[in-house]
């Protein structure tokens, strides 16, 4: 019997020929990542270690201020300078301070710290994100990842696969994240509680490493512990761009064992929506416009999509227009880098001239820390991830979940709008 | 380990457990004034140290803090009864040495108030209440392993001598 993706991972980087579904393993990993939440729980843990002076290894460790950058707060402060002193001491090679970062996982596959066939645990549930370059890589708790400084290696259970097979060209106005919407809608918040998700078919054989981004980063929202594509020249050309590093592109076998096998039908997908307060109450944009729904605040960004490709999208749509004067609109560019490219495409300036505010990257708004927070009775769409009570500020506020499209059309018309009837609107 | 139940439904995330804007505190008693407060913001005032909180499917689903068991812990609730917990907050739960049980039959037996029982290492969870007694799913060996040996932090240690020594 062959082997998944996930499990092909797992085997090397235990020294094993094969893995099977419920086995422990001890795993070595390529890539320790925290942010400065994370990380100051674990270096309060690392420090309690007898013996743990030091990391495995300085160039193994990336943190990346983000959460509550630039310091919300005193205390938010202290957070940030306890990792930045931390990095200093163990000489961390990839410590991303504001201003030379931005969302951690927007900026490691930038700087090329993520490669195929790589073994990556961070300090953040949206970890998985890095299963878009071929890589296994799962979210843990701070506990787990002071072992991992410490240790170079974790605990792994080897988690069963689920297939799930996309066919169809996407419609108008249907990106990744439509896509990766239905799936969670599909699946379930828990639909993928301790499983991999192997994510193949000629849709998203199609789609864009930021697409692929997108539809990894969302694994977690059905209780993934990961969520992974194949590499193929588009990985291997983003990730050569990077780095000099050597990796190895590994496929599933013919026979692998998947627990399920998922279709989805890309091509009579609509946009779809995550309305309040689960990931998985997803509905099609139609059935969601039956009524009006007006919206306090739009927000756009995040490590799901603040990426270049996104903003583009955006700025196609805001292009020579105004937002609605009923509402406010956030763009958090996803990093330093995509801030930049952004100013230098003018996508800035378009933003900024219909009504946007332009704000430092970073997570801030997306989990309710700050930059962006919800209050009583607010409704806001957003090209986030998740939309629980309270994600994004106050616990009476909605949240509901779009592409970068149909929040940028929600902009426009200050209630959720269909993107496919902008042409109506006078886009 | 004995207290009341409260009781909740399904899917109780993170960000309900411990919202986001406290999550750049690290002093434990300082998280649990704050633990539930996106869903049911009276739990800490309601709550006398030792209860117990029960709960359907999927618990602790969502983010990877850690600060969400570790507010539930000082709070001073002594253990969460759940019909099943979300990886990423099974593994911090143990870690921190917050006791967890999966238990659903329990849970469908138990309702808010009832006083319960729980002996920790036969699993047994008693609702002294209505007279009633469930078995909590037992730990994966290697996860009962950790759990004897003093959580994750011991095992690291055991692993940094083994190297020292070769």
């Amino acid at each position: 019997m062959g082997m998944t993706l996930t499990e092909k991972i797992l085997a090397r980087h235990a020294g094993l020929d094969r893995v099977e579904p419920g086995q422990i393993i001890n795993a070595k990993v390529d890539l320790v990542l925290a942010n400065e939440l994370s990380a100051a729980v674990a270096i309060g843990v690392m420090r309690n270690i007898k013996g743990a002076d030091r990391v495995f290894d300085n160039e193994k460790i990336a943190l990346v201020e983000d959460h509550f950058v630039p310091a919300k707060d005193a205390q938010s402060a202290k957070l940030a300078k306890l990792m930045k002193d931390f990095a200093g001491e163990q000489n961390i090679k990839h410590f991303f301070d504001v201003g030379r970062g931005g969302i951690e996982h927007v900026v490691l596959p930038e700087e090329g710290l993520v490669a195929p066939g790589e073994l990556i645990v961070g300090g953040d549930s949206h970890t998985c994100t890095y299963g878009a370059f071929g890589a296994f890589a799962t979210g843990m708790g701070s506990t787990d990842i002071a072992a991992a400084f410490v240790l170079g290696e974790v605990w792994l259970r080897v988690p069963p696969s689920i297939k799930i097979v996309y066919n169809g060209t996407p419609g108008e106005m249907v990106f990744a994240k439509d896509i990766m919407l239905k799936t969670v809608g599909t699946l379930g918040i828990d639909g993928a509680t301790y499983r991999a998700i192997e994510y193949h078919g000629t849709t998203v054989d199609d789609l864009s490493i930021t697409g692929r981004i997108t539809m990894a980063n969302m694994a977690i929202e059905a209780g993934a512990k990961n969520g992974i594509f194949h590499a193929d020249e588009k990985t291997i050309a983003y990730v050569k761009e990077r780095t000099n590093r050597d990796f190895l592109v590994e496929r599933a076998d013919a026979d692998a064992m998947y627990e399920r096998i998922v279709e989805i039908d890309v091509a009579s997908l609509e946009p779809q929506v995550a309305c309040p307060h689960t990931p998985d109450n997803v509905h099609p944009i139609s059935e969601v416009t039956n009524e009006t729904i007006p919206v306090d605040q739009v927000f756009i960004g995040s490590c799901t999509n603040g990426y270049i490709e996104d903003l583009r999208i955006v700025a196609k749509i805001l292009d020579g227009k105004r937002i609605s004067p009923n509402l406010r609109v956030i763009v958090n560019p996803g990093s330093q880098k995509v801030w930049m490219q952004a100013a230098q495409e003018g996508i800035l300036t378009i933003l900024a001239s219909a009504g946007c505010v332009v704000n430092t990257p970073g997570c801030g708004a997306c989990f309710g820390g700050h930059m962006g927070t919800l209050g009583d009775g607010e409704r806001c769409i957003s090209t986030t991830n998740r939309n629980y009570v309270g994600r994004m500020g106050s616990p009476k506020a909605e949240v509901y979940l779009g592409s970068p499209a149909t929040c940028a059309a929600s902009a426009l018309t200050g209630v959720i709008t269909d993107p496919r009837t902008l042409a109506a609107v006078g886009v | 380990m004995r207290g009341n139940a409260h009781k909740y439904g399904k899917n109780v995330d993170t960000d309900v457990i411990i919202p986001g804007k406290y999550c750049n505190i690290i002093d434990a008693a300082e998280l649990g004034k704050h633990a539930l407060e996106g869903l049911d913001a009276e739990y800490t005032s309601r709550m006398k140290t030792g209860d117990i909180i029960v709960a359907d499917t999927n618990f602790g689903c969502g983010s990877s803090r850690e600060v969400a068991p570790i507010a539930i812990k000082g709070s001073g609730t002594s253990a969460v009864i759940a019909k099943s917990f979300a990886r990423i907050f099974y593994r911090n739960a143990l870690n921190i040495g917050l006791p967890i049980f999966e238990a659903p039959e329990a849970v469908d037996g138990i309702e808010s108030g009832d006083e319960i029982e729980i002996d920790p290492p036969s699993g047994t969870i008693r609702n002294l209440t209505k007279g009633t007694s469930y078995k909590s799913a037992a730990f994966p060996p290697f996860m009962q392993s950790l759990i004897e040996a003093g959580g994750l932090q011991p095992y690291v240690e055991k692993r940094l001598a083994e190297r020292a020594k070769v």
